[in-house]
């Protein structure tokens, strides 16, 4: 699966790390890099990462699995 | 049928089977698509762009994959929505004749438009001498391919890197050698890091965190030349002041410059920093008329902004590619009254040295700095830029939860220095000179310019129409 994080809306409250500490990691007190491409195995705890953010920072890929290549 | 119902019969008819090209296959142009979907057009999207690839991210190229954590070729940019797009890359838009609606390709084809928007960003200044530019070793750093190559550099492992220009990707490229345990030299032709950005205050602590950091910092100085092998292979970097570092990847990092070439007689206010356009993303032609067919976003767009005595700003920043084109697809499809204007407050984040770097607002925009919360010693700390009694930006270090508090400042003019919210007070909160460069001393460009006041002011060639 896809996505992107928008850090500048990003606060690094660090809900993600907590939840899907695989694909979202703190560098030091705030910066986050996290794994634009995360396996599928882990699309749940990587949904559940995005419903926590408080500020809805985290951009997943409503077309995965959809019909179409990927470049529809 | 009466006037209005006849207009709105047209809109309809537009948005149901209208023709949109769009130039420009990468955060901005897709963003674009997905919002002319997203408000009900459901005429034929033509998306074109030169890379081979579908949209991918930029910025974790210079963070999470220089650092070999994410390949390249994962950074592809997650669909918000189904577009339907004929997807026409790997080839180069090189016209656009505006008498006939058309985009000239590169293998000759012609694709007509009822509305066009141009959304092709910036490119990597590369190393001005050519032959020195073809070392190997030597890159720079914009696309996904630039990024994998650097990225395969660095894991070799190089004896040292050596980065010129320390704006945003330049720190971000040292801070990643560090990370790698990767000896750097960074040469910078300013005072410090990050100064033509946010002025030589916050600069001098850039400069302290490269150096804690083990950079080996060279600042008022340029590189003069580069010197390779017998191989092709670079060795050596060649400073002004006479002395040399020994490198065998060379990373230039000299800001960008923006895609405008293949608009080249088509007429529009388009030149060094881009393309005019309103502040609705709206195109302006060579003469401050604005068109009604032709808009722009992204990297490319430079438009006049409300809270910036109307100057055009010219923004490398992902939230005004994301919004720009939101406005700008928003726009194509609607008439006035309903037009949206595009007045993103400019804001931009940056990860290096374990740190995080956030702005709202134009800093250079400013003369003074005062530091309004947090602890400098620290690395944790807020600062706020004023002009004549107004903030107009801040920057924080490890302190982004508060830029929110300090943008809506900004957007309401608040006075300078400002109330700090909250606790947390430096013990000395006196305002001091920001120290940003006199205009004309070299420096890196910063990411966010103000570009001055009317569309061909700056580096469009005025071509008066005879009567
Ligand atoms: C390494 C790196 C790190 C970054 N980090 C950050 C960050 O931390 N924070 C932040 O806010 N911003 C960051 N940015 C900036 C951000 O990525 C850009 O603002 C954003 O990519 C702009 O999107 P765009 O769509 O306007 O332009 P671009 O992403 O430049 O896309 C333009 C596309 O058009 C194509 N094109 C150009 N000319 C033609 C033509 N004639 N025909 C067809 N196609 C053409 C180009 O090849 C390109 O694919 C970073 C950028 C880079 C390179
Ligand atoms: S939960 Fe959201 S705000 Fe917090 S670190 Fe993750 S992306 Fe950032």
């Amino acid at each position: 699966m896809r996505i992107a994080v928008d850090l500048n809306r990003c606060q690094g409250y660090a809900q993600c790390v907590y939840l899907a500490h695989k694909d979202f990691r703190l560098t030091g007190q705030e910066a986050l890099t996290y794994e634009p491409n995360p396996d599928d195995e882990r699309r749940l705890q990587v949904e559940r990462a995005a419903a926590a953010c408080p500020v809805q920072a985290i951009l997943i890929d409503r077309l995965d699995g959809a019909k179409g290549s990927a470049t529809s | 049928m009466t006037v209005p119902a006849t207009v709105a019969e047209l809109v309809r008819q537009f948005r149901a089977n209208g023709r949109i090209v769009i130039v420009g296959a990468s955060l901005a142009g897709l963003r674009a698509a997905e919002a002319l979907r997203a408000e009900g057009f459901t005429g034929s999207v033509t998306i074109i762009g030169d890379e081979p690839y579908e949209p991918y991210d930029r910025p974790p190229l210079s963070k999470q994959v220089l650092k070999g954590w994410v390949p390249a070729d994962h950074t592809k940019l997650p669909r918000l929505r189904e577009v339907n797009a004929q997807w026409r890359l790997g080839v180069t838009a090189t016209g656009l004749d505006r008498a006939a609606k058309q985009v000239r390709l590169a293998d000759g084809e012609q694709i007509p438009y009822d509305r066009l928007l141009i959304a092709t960003g910036t490119r990597a200044r590369q190393w001005p001498n050519p032959d020195e530019a073809a070392l190997e070793g030597v890159y720079s750093l914009r696309s996904r391919d630039d990024a994998a190559q650097l990225q395969k550099a660095l894991a070799a492992p190089p004896s040292r890197v050596v980065v010129i220009g320390a704006g945003f990707i330049g720190s971000e490229v040292a801070s990643v050698c560090r990370e790698l345990d990767l000896p750097v030299t960074v040469v910078e032709r300013g005072s410090a890091p990050l100064v033509g950005a946010l002025g030589g205050v916050i600069g001098e602590i850039a400069a302290e965190m490269h150096r804690d950091h083990g950079v080996d910092l060279r600042c008022g100085l340029g590189v003069s030349s580069l010197e390779g092998d017998s191989g092709g292979h670079v060795r050596r970097a060649h400073l002004s002041d006479g002395t040399t570092v020994d490198a065998d990847v060379v990373v230039a990092s000299l800001g960008s410059i923006r895609n405008v070439e293949w608009l080249e007689g088509a007429g529009l206010a388009s030149g060094f920093w881009g393309v005019g356009c309103d502040a609705g993303g709206r195109a302006f032609d060579i003469n401050g008329v604005v068109t009604d067919s032709i808009y722009v976003a992204g990297d490319v767009a430079r438009s006049p902004h409300v809270l910036y005595e109307y100057q055009f700003l010219a923004m490398e920043h992902w939230d005004n590619a994301v919004l720009g084109a939101e406005a700008a697809a928003h726009n194509m499809v609607n008439l006035e009254p309903h037009y949206r204007p595009h007045l993103l407050l400019p804001g931009f984040w940056s990860g290096q040295f374990g740190l995080n770097i956030k702005s709202v607002g134009v800093p250079p925009f400013g003369d003074e700095i005062v530091f309004t919360q947090g602890s400098v010693k620290e690395r944790r700390f807020a600062a706020a830029y004023g002009r004549r009694g107004r903030i107009v930006a801040a920057v924080a270090f490890d302190h982004g939860k508060w830029l929110e508090y300090y943008g809506k400042l900004i957007e309401q003019s608040g006075p300078f220095p400002p109330p700090p919210p909250g606790w947390d007070h430096p013990p000395d909160m006196k305002p001091i000179p920001a120290e940003f460069p006199q205009p004309g001393v070299p420096t890196a460009i910063p990411d966010v310019v103000l570009t001055g006041h009317d569309p061909s002011e700056r580096g469009a060639e005025f071509r008066p129409r005879p009567r």
